[in-house]
C-alpha cells in the first residue's frame, strides 16, 4: 500500500521537475535581458521543486513518522528531547530488530511547529507532501487540537491519502471525549484520568488543607484545574482551593510575583500542570521564595528542571506520570535507558509513551499487514500491548484513549538508579495505581469509523 | 512626415498593449501556474504566495506610497483573518448564507473598521511616532488576542471549516487548488484595485505628502486626511490577505496579528522594493520561496533571510526590484547585451564565494546540533564526514578564492555598467 | 496582605530599574541620533550570552566585567560602520536597518549557541536567602541586582551632570551643529554613546541572564516594553526614563498581585451580566491576565494624549 502511494506520486512530480524548469528556460530565452524579477523566481522555484521531488522519490522502503514539535523556542528542550527518544524508539525497538513488514525500516522526520497552532498546520502540509502518513506529536493540547481537527478534514477530503495522528503527551480530555476522531490515537494518560490518580494520594493527606492551582492559560492548563477542582470536591470536600491561576503560556519570565502570591495565600499544597519553561521557572521562584509545601505535578522532572529544583525541591515534589523509572522495573528497560544515556548524554528518557507509540505502532503494522493508515488504525483499536517496562495496556477502542497504570513518584536523590539532568536527583516510585482503578468511562465520544 | 506619422502611429498602438498586456500576461500566469507546480506542495506556496501579495501591497501602500513606517500592519491582516473564520462557523451553523468565496469581504470590512478607528489617531503625525503608535496597538492588539478567548480564542485560535458553504459550479473548495484559484481571483482583483487606487488623485497624494508634506498643506491638503485614506485603504486590503488565509489555512491564531507578522510583512516589501508598484510582490513571492523551500535544506535559513534583509537595507535601499529598474536605461538603449559577460564573470565568483561561506556556516552548524557519532552530513546531494579536514579546506578555499576574484572583478564590472549607462559613451561607437 | 504589598514592591523595583539600565541607554542614543534602536534589547541579550560563555570559563565576576565591555565595542563598530553609513538613506532606512539588525542578532546568537535556555547561573556565593519575612525569602541575587542598577544610575547621573563628557553630551544631544562648531568631534560623541548605551544594555543582560533566563527570545520580551518606557518617560530625559521604569516594574508586579476582575466590581454594585454572552471576557477578566497589555495601553494612551511623554520637552 505504502509502496503504492510513492510510485503514484514519483512520475508526476518527475514531470513537474522538468516541466518546471522548461518553462523558467522558455521565459529565459523569451526575455533575455530580464525585465522582470518573476523570471528568476522561477528558475528558483522550478529547481527547488526539482529537488523536492527527488527527495520524496528515494523513500520507498522506510515507513517515515513525522515528528511535528517545538525545536526552537522556549519548549525547544522538551520538543528536542522528545525527538532524540522517538529516534531511539525507533531504533532499538523496530530498526534493530529488522523492521516491520519483513525489512522496512522506521524513519523519524523533526518538524518545527514553533509551537503554534499555525504553524503545525504548516508542517502538517509539508510532511503530508512528503508522503508521509504518521503523525506524532505531543506537546501542547493546543496544537493537538489544530492537529486533530486538521487531519479529520484531511482524511474525508482526501480518501486515498489518509494520514494517521498518533498523540503521545497531549492530554486535554476532549480530543478523546467531545473532539475524539477515529485517526487520532492517544498514548498518553489524559488529565483527568493523571488528577484521579493524583488526588486518590492527596486524599489520604490529612494535613492538607489549601491547595492553590497555578497552570498555564490554554486548554491544558484549563482541563487540569477543571479537574482538580472536580476530584478534590468529590474526595476532599473540606479541602479549600486558595487560588486557582491561569497564566500566559511560555510568556512568563520570572515568576517571583506568583510564588509571593502562592506565599501569602498561605497554600499547604500545589498542583500545576506546568512543564518546559514554565515550569523550571516555577519552579525556580518557589524554590527562591522558600516555600516549603507539597508541589503536585504532571511535568515537573528532566529537560532542566531537575537540575533547576535541585535540592530545594527535595521530597516535595511529587510528578504523576507512566512508567517506573525507579527503581527500574526491567533488565530489559534499564539496558533501554543505558543505551539511550550513553548515545544522548545530555538527554533523558522522559516520555516513556514515546516507546510506547512506537512499539504499538510497529505491532499494528504487522498485524495489519500494511502501513496503509486505515488498517494500522484498525488494528491499533482495542489492541493490547506489554511495554518494556512490564506495564499491560489498552488502546480503548471506544475512544482511542489508553488505558495504562499511573504512578506517582517523589523527586529525591535517594535510592536514584537512573537520575534526571545528570543532578543525581530522580524519581522514585511512591505508589502505583493501576490501570482499573485509573481508568474513567468513555464520555461524549461519538466517533465516525470509515468502512473503507 | 513619415517620421511623425510613424511616433504618432507608436504612440495610438503601445499604450494599449503597454496598458491591458501586462495584466493579461498577469491572468494567464496566474491560471496556468498549478498545471505546472501541480504537487501539494507547489499548490501550497502559491496558496501562501498569493496571500502574501496581497498583504504585501498593502502594506506598501503605508510604506512606499504613503511614507507611513508601520510595525503592527498584522492587526488588520489578522483581524480580517478572525472574522472570517468565524463567519465560516456561522455558515457551517446554518445560521447564515453566503457564498465561501466572497468571505475576505469581510475581512476587508473588520480590517477598514480597524483602520478607521486607529487611523483617526495614529495618522496625525507621520515618522516615528506613526510607528510608535503602530508598534504599541500591535502589540496591544496581540495581548489582548490572547485575553479576550471568545473572539480570538486564546493560544488554539479559532478554526473553521472552507467545504461547508454553498458549492459553487460544484466545487466546495475541499481540495488546496480550488483554494489556488479563489485566491488568485482575489489576487488579480486587489491587485488591479491597488493599482488603480495608486493612480487616482488621493494615491497620487499620498505620494505628495511622503516626499513633502508641509509642500502638500501649501497646496491646500490636509496631510492628515491623505494619510488618513491611504491608511484606511491598506487595512481594508490586508483584512481581504487575511480572510483568505482564513480559507487557506482553515485556523487562525494570535500569530497573525502579532509583531512577528508584522515585521515579515516590512521585510518582504523591503526586500522586493518599496519604490516601485511591483516590489512586494516581488518580495513576497521571494521570501515564501524560501521559507517554504530553503527551509527544507537548512535549519538556518532565517539567518540567511536576516543577513540578506540588512545588506538589502545597507547597500540597495530600492531592493531587488530597484536593481532591474537599474537596467532599465541601458535596456532603452539596447546595451543590456554588453553587460552579460562582465556579470558572468562577476556571478561566477561571487556564487562560489557564497557557496563556501553558506557551506561553512552549514558544517559548523551540523558539528553543534549532531550527537558526537554522527559525523556523515549530506550538503547539495553530496555526502561528507565533518570530522575530516578535506571538506572544511574546500569551503575556506572556494570563499576565500569566491571573495579574492569579486574584488578582481569589481572594477571591470563598473566600467561595463558605466559603459552601458553613459549615453555619450554610446554616442561615440555609434 | 502586607506581606505581598511588601514583597511586590521589592520585586517590582528590582525589575523596573532593570529595565531603566536599558532604557538609559536607548533614551540618550534616542534623543542624540533621532533614532529608536530596535536592536537595543538585543544587545542586552548579546550581554547575557557573552557574560554565559566567559562564566563558563572565567568565572562569573570576570564576565560581569568583561561581557559589557564587549558588547559596548560591538554597538560601536555597529554606530561606525552601519548606522552611520545607513543615515545616508534617511531616517526610516535606519529605524529598518535596526529592526533588521534585530531579526539578525537574534539568528546569529541561535547560530551560535542554540535555540535552547542556557544554564546560566548566579554565583554561587549569591545563592542564599539575604532575608526572610513572614516566612517568605528574599534572594540575595536580587538584591545584588538592585545594588548594580542604583550604582549605574547614580553614576549615570553624575557623569551626565558634572563632568564635562556630559556637559558635550548634553550639548550635542540638543545642538549638535554648534557643538561641532565649537571644535568636538560629534560623531565620535555619538559612537561612544552609542557604545556606552550599548555595554549598559550588556550589563542588564549579564545580571538579568541568571534570574530571568538565557534564550533566544529575551530580547524581543524586553524589546518593547523598553520602547514603552522610552516613550512614556519623555524623549531625552533620564529622569522621565526613571520613573517611567518604575512604573512599568510596579505595574507588572502589582497587576499580577491583585486579583480584581471587573466582575468583581459589578458584584459590588449588585450588577449580573449573561455568562455566556460574547462579551464575557470583559466582564471576567482579571488584573492578572490583563497585566501584559497594560504597558501598551500606557503607551497608546501617551502618544495620543501627550506625544511628548510624562516628563519630555519636545515631541517624538
Amino acid at each position: 500500500m505504502q509502496r503504492h502511494a510513492f510510485d503514484a506520486i514519483t512520475p508526476s512530480s518527475e514531470k513537474v521537475r522538468t516541466k518546471g524548469l522548461v518553462k523558467a528556460c522558455d521565459e529565459l530565452n523569451f526575455l533575455k535581458g530580464g525585465k522582470e524579477l518573476k523570471i528568476k523566481s522561477f528558475i528558483l522555484a522550478g529547481a527547488a521543486f526539482a529537488a523536492i521531488s527527488a527527495f520524496s522519490a528515494q523513500a520507498a522502503e522506510t515507513i517515515k513518522i513525522a515528528f511535528i514539535d517545538p525545536l526552537s523556542g522556549p519548549f525547544a528542550a522538551t520538543g528536542t528531547s522528545g525527538y532524540k527518544q522517538y529516534q531511539w524508539a525507533a531504533d532499538q525497538l523496530v530498526n534493530q530488530k529488522g523492521g516491520v513488514l519483513g525489512g522496512q525500516m522506521f524513519e523519524i522526520v523533526p518538524f518545527d511547529n514553533k509551537i503554534s497552532p499555525k504553524e503545525s498546520l504548516v508542517q502538517l502540509k509539508r510532511a503530508i507532501g512528503d508522503g508521509i502518513t504518521f503523525i506524532a506529536q505531543g506537546n501542547s493540547s493546543g496544537v493537538a487540537n489544530a492537529l486533530t481537527d486538521a487531519i479529520k478534514k484531511h482524511n474525508s477530503r482526501n480518501p486515498d491519502n489518509r494520514v494517521l495522528f498518533l498523540n503521545y503527551s497531549a492530554v486535554d480530555p476532549a480530543l478523546t471525549q467531545k473532539k475524539c476522531n477515529f485517526w487520532h490515537f492517544r498514548f498518553d494518560a489524559n488529565a483527568d484520568i493523571k488528577m484521579n490518580a493524583l488526588t486518590d494520594v492527596i486524599k489520604e493527606k490529612e494535613e492538607i488543607k489549601k491547595v492553590y492551582l497555578i497552570g498555564q492559560d490554554y486548554s491544558f492548563g484549563k482541563a487540569v484545574a477543571a479537574a482538580a477542582v472536580k476530584f478534590l470536591g468529590e474526595k476532599r470536600p473540606d479541602i479549600e482551593i486558595v487560588g486557582n491561576e491561569l497564566h500566559p503560556i511560555g510568556k512568563v519570565k520570572d515568576f517571583t510575583p506568583y510564588a509571593t502570591k502562592i506565599r501569602a495565600s498561605g497554600a499547604d499544597a500545589i498542583i500545576t500542570g506546568n512543564w518546559g519553561a514554565d515550569m523550571v521557572g516555577l519552579g525556580k521562584a518557589i524554590g527562591d521564595a522558600g516555600i516549603d509545601v507539597p508541589i503536585y505535578t504532571y511535568y515537573a522532572a528532566n529537560d532542566g528542571i531537575t537540575k533547576t529544583i535541585g535540592a530545594s525541591g527535595k521530597d516535595k515534589i511529587r510528578l504523576v506520570h507512566e512508567g517506573t523509572v525507579n527503581p527500574p522495573p526491567t533488565e530489559e528497560y534499564l539496558a533501554y535507558h543505558k543505551g539511550f544515556k550513553a548515545k544522548y548524554p545530555e538527554a533523558d528518557i522522559t516520555q516513556f509513551r514515546i516507546a510506547n507509540s512506537i512499539g504499538m505502532l510497529a505491532a499494528a503494522i504487522e498485524e495489519a499487514g500494511s502501513a496503509d493508515p486505515l488498517a494500522v488504525a484498525q488494528a491499533l483499536e482495542g489492541m493490547e500491548y506489554t511495554s518494556i517496562q512490564g506495564d499491560k495496556l489498552v488502546m480503548r477502542a471506544e475512544d482511542h484513549q489508553m488505558m495504562q497504570p499511573i504512578q506517582i513518584s517523589v523527586h529525591t536523590d535517594e535510592n536514584v538508579v537512573l537520575d534526571s539532568d545528570n543532578s543525581g536527583y530522580g524519581l522514585v516510585e511512591e505508589s502505583s495505581i493501576s490501570a482499573e482503578d485509573a481508568a474513567l468511562p468513555v464520555k461524549d465520544c461519538n466517533m465516525e469509523r470509515p468502512t473503507s | 512626415m513619415s517620421e511623425i506619422t510613424k511616433t504618432s502611429a507608436a504612440t495610438v498602438s503601445t499604450p494599449a498593449l503597454k496598458r491591458y498586456g501586462p495584466w493579461i500576461g498577469f491572468l494567464i500566469v496566474l491560471l496556468i501556474l498549478p498545471y505546472i507546480f501541480s504537487s501539494n506542495v507547489g499548490v501550497y506556496t502559491m496558496n501562501l504566495m498569493g496571500i502574501f501579495i496581497i498583504f504585501a501591497l498593502s502594506y506598501n501602500m503605508l510604506l512606499g506610497q504613503g511614507g507611513m513606517l508601520s510595525f503592527g500592519h498584522a492587526v488588520y491582516f489578522g483581524l480580517g483573518g478572525f472574522m472570517s473564520v468565524h463567519f465560516m462557523n456561522y455558515l457551517e451553523d446554518g445560521s447564515f448564507v453566503f457564498p465561501m468565496w466572497l468571505l475576505p469581504i469581510f475581512g476587508g470590512a473588520i480590517g477598514l473598521v480597524f483602520a478607521i478607528i486607529i487611523g483617526s489617531f495614529s495618522t496625525r503625525r507621520a515618522g516615528t511616532v506613526f510607528a510608535m503608535i503602530s508598534l504599541g496597538v500591535g502589540e496591544l492588539m496581540a495581548a489582548s488576542s490572547l485575553i479576550f478567548v471568545a473572539f480570538f480564542g486564546g493560544e488554539e485560535g479559532v478554526s473553521g471549516d472552507r467545504t461547508m458553504g454553498p458549492p459553487l459550479f460544484g466545487v466546495n473548495f475541499g481540495q488546496d487548488v480550488q483554494v489556488y484559484y479563489l485566491i488568485a481571483a482575489w489576487v488579480f482583483v486587489t491587485v488591479m484595485l491597488m493599482y488603480l487606487f495608486s493612480r487616482t488623485p488621493a494615491g497620487r497624494l499620498a505620494n505628495a505628502v511622503r516626499d513633502n508634506a508641509e509642500r502638500a498643506e501649501f497646496i491646500g491638503y490636509s496631510q492628515r486626511k491623505v494619510r488618513f485614506v491611504s491608511f484606511c485603504a491598506s487595512g481594508f486590503f490586508a483584512g481581504i490577505a487575511g480572510g483568505l488565509f482564513a480559507i487557506n489555512f482553515e485556523i487562525v491564531t494570535e500569530e497573525n496579528l502579532n509583531a512577528l507578522t508584522s515585521g515579515v510583512v516590512l521585510l518582504m516589501a523591503y526586500i522586493g522594493g518599496v519604490g516601485f508598484f511591483i516590489g512586494p510582490i516581488v518580495g513576497a513571492v521571494l521570501f515564501t520561496l524560501l521559507q517554504s523551500i530553503l527551509s527544507n535544506y537548512t535549519d538556518i535559513w532565517q539567518l540567511y533571510v536576516g543577513v540578506m534583509f540588512v545588506l538589502t537595507v545597507m547597500f540597495v535601499p530600492q531592493g531587488l526590484t530597484g536593481i532591474m529598474m537599474m537596467h532599465t536605461p541601458a535596456w532603452r538603449m539596447k546595451r543590456v547585451g554588453g553587460l552579460v559577460v562582465p556579470y558572468i564573470r562577476m556571478g561566477v565568483p561571487a556564487l562560489a564565494m557564497l557557496a563556501g561561506i553558506a557551506g561553512f556556516l552549514e558544517m559548523i552548524h551540523h558539528v553543534r546540533g549532531s550527537p558526537a557519532d554522527e559525523t556523515m552530513m549530506s550538503l547539495m546531494g553530496i555526502e561528507f564526514s565533518t570530522h575530516s579536514i578535506m571538506p572544511w579546506v574546500t569551503v575556506a578555499v572556494l570563499a576565500l578564492v569566491g571573495g579574492y576574484l569579486v574584488r578582481n572583478q569589481a572594477p571591470q564590472l563598473k566600467e561595463a555598467w558605466e559603459t552601458a549607462n553613459n549615453p555619450d559613451a554610446g554616442g561615440k561607437e555609434a | 496582605m502586607f506581606e505581598l504589598v511588601f514583597f511586590s514592591l521589592l520585586n517590582g523595583i528590582v525589575t523596573g530599574l532593570l529595565l531603566f539600565m536599558l532604557a538609559s541607554g536607548l533614551t540618550l542614543i534616542f534623543s542624540m541620533m533621532g533614532v529608536l534602536n530596535f536592536a537595543h534589547a538585543s544587545f542586552y541579550m548579546l550581554g547575557a550570552y557573552f557574560a554565559y560563555t566567559i562564566s563558563a570559563y572565567l568565572g562569573f565576576w570576570i564576565g560581569l566585567i568583561v561581557a559589557p565591555v564587549l558588547v559596548g565595542l560591538l554597538g560601536a563598530l555597529v554606530e561606525r560602520y552601519g548606522l552611520r553609513y545607513v543615515h545616508r538613506w534617511g531616517h526610516v532606512a535606519e529605524l529598518i536597518f535596526t529592526f533588521g539588525l534585530a531579526f539578525l542578532i537574534e539568528e546569529v546568537v541561535q547560530f551560535i549557541w542554540g535555540k535552547d535556555t542556557k544554564a546560566y547561573h548566579e554565583p554561587e556565593i549569591l545563592q542564599f536567602p539575604l532575608f526572610t519575612f513572614f516566612g517568605q525569602n528574599f534572594p540575595a541575587y536580587k538584591a545584588f541586582m538592585l545594588l548594580i542598577s542604583i550604582a549605574i544610575f547614580i553614576m549615570l547621573l553624575l557623569i551626565l551632570t558634572r563632568s564635562r563628557v556630559g556637559l558635550i553630551i548634553q550639548a550635542a544631544i540638543h545642538k549638535p551643529n554648534m557643538t561641532a562648531m565649537l571644535g568636538h568631534n560629534v560623531p565620535l560623541v555619538f559612537m561612544g554613546v552609542f557604545g556606552v548605551g550599548c555595554a549598559l544594555a550588556g550589563l542588564a543582560g549579564v545580571i538579568a541572564g541568571p534570574a530571568l533566563g538565557t534564550f533566544p527570545g529575551m530580547a524581543v520580551v524586553l524589546g518593547s516594553i523598553v520602547f514603552v518606557i522610552v516613550v512614556v518617560g519623555g524623549l531625552g530625559s533620564l529622569t522621565g526614563a526613571f520613573v517611567a521604569s518604575l512604573i512599568i516594574g510596579l505595574l507588572q508586579t502589582f497587576a499580577i498581585a491583585l486579583d480584581y476582575s471587573v466582575n468583581d466590581i459589578l458584584t459590588a454594585f449588585n450588577i449580573s451580566f449573561d455568562a455566556d454572552s460574547a462579551l464575557r471576557d470583559l466582564w471576567s477578566l482579571s488584573l492578572p491576565q490583563i497585566a501584559p497589555i497594560l504597558p501598551y495601553l500606557l503607551l497608546v494612551l501617551v502618544l495620543i494624549f501627550r506625544p511628548m511623554g510624562l516628563f519630555g520637552n519636545r515631541e517624538t
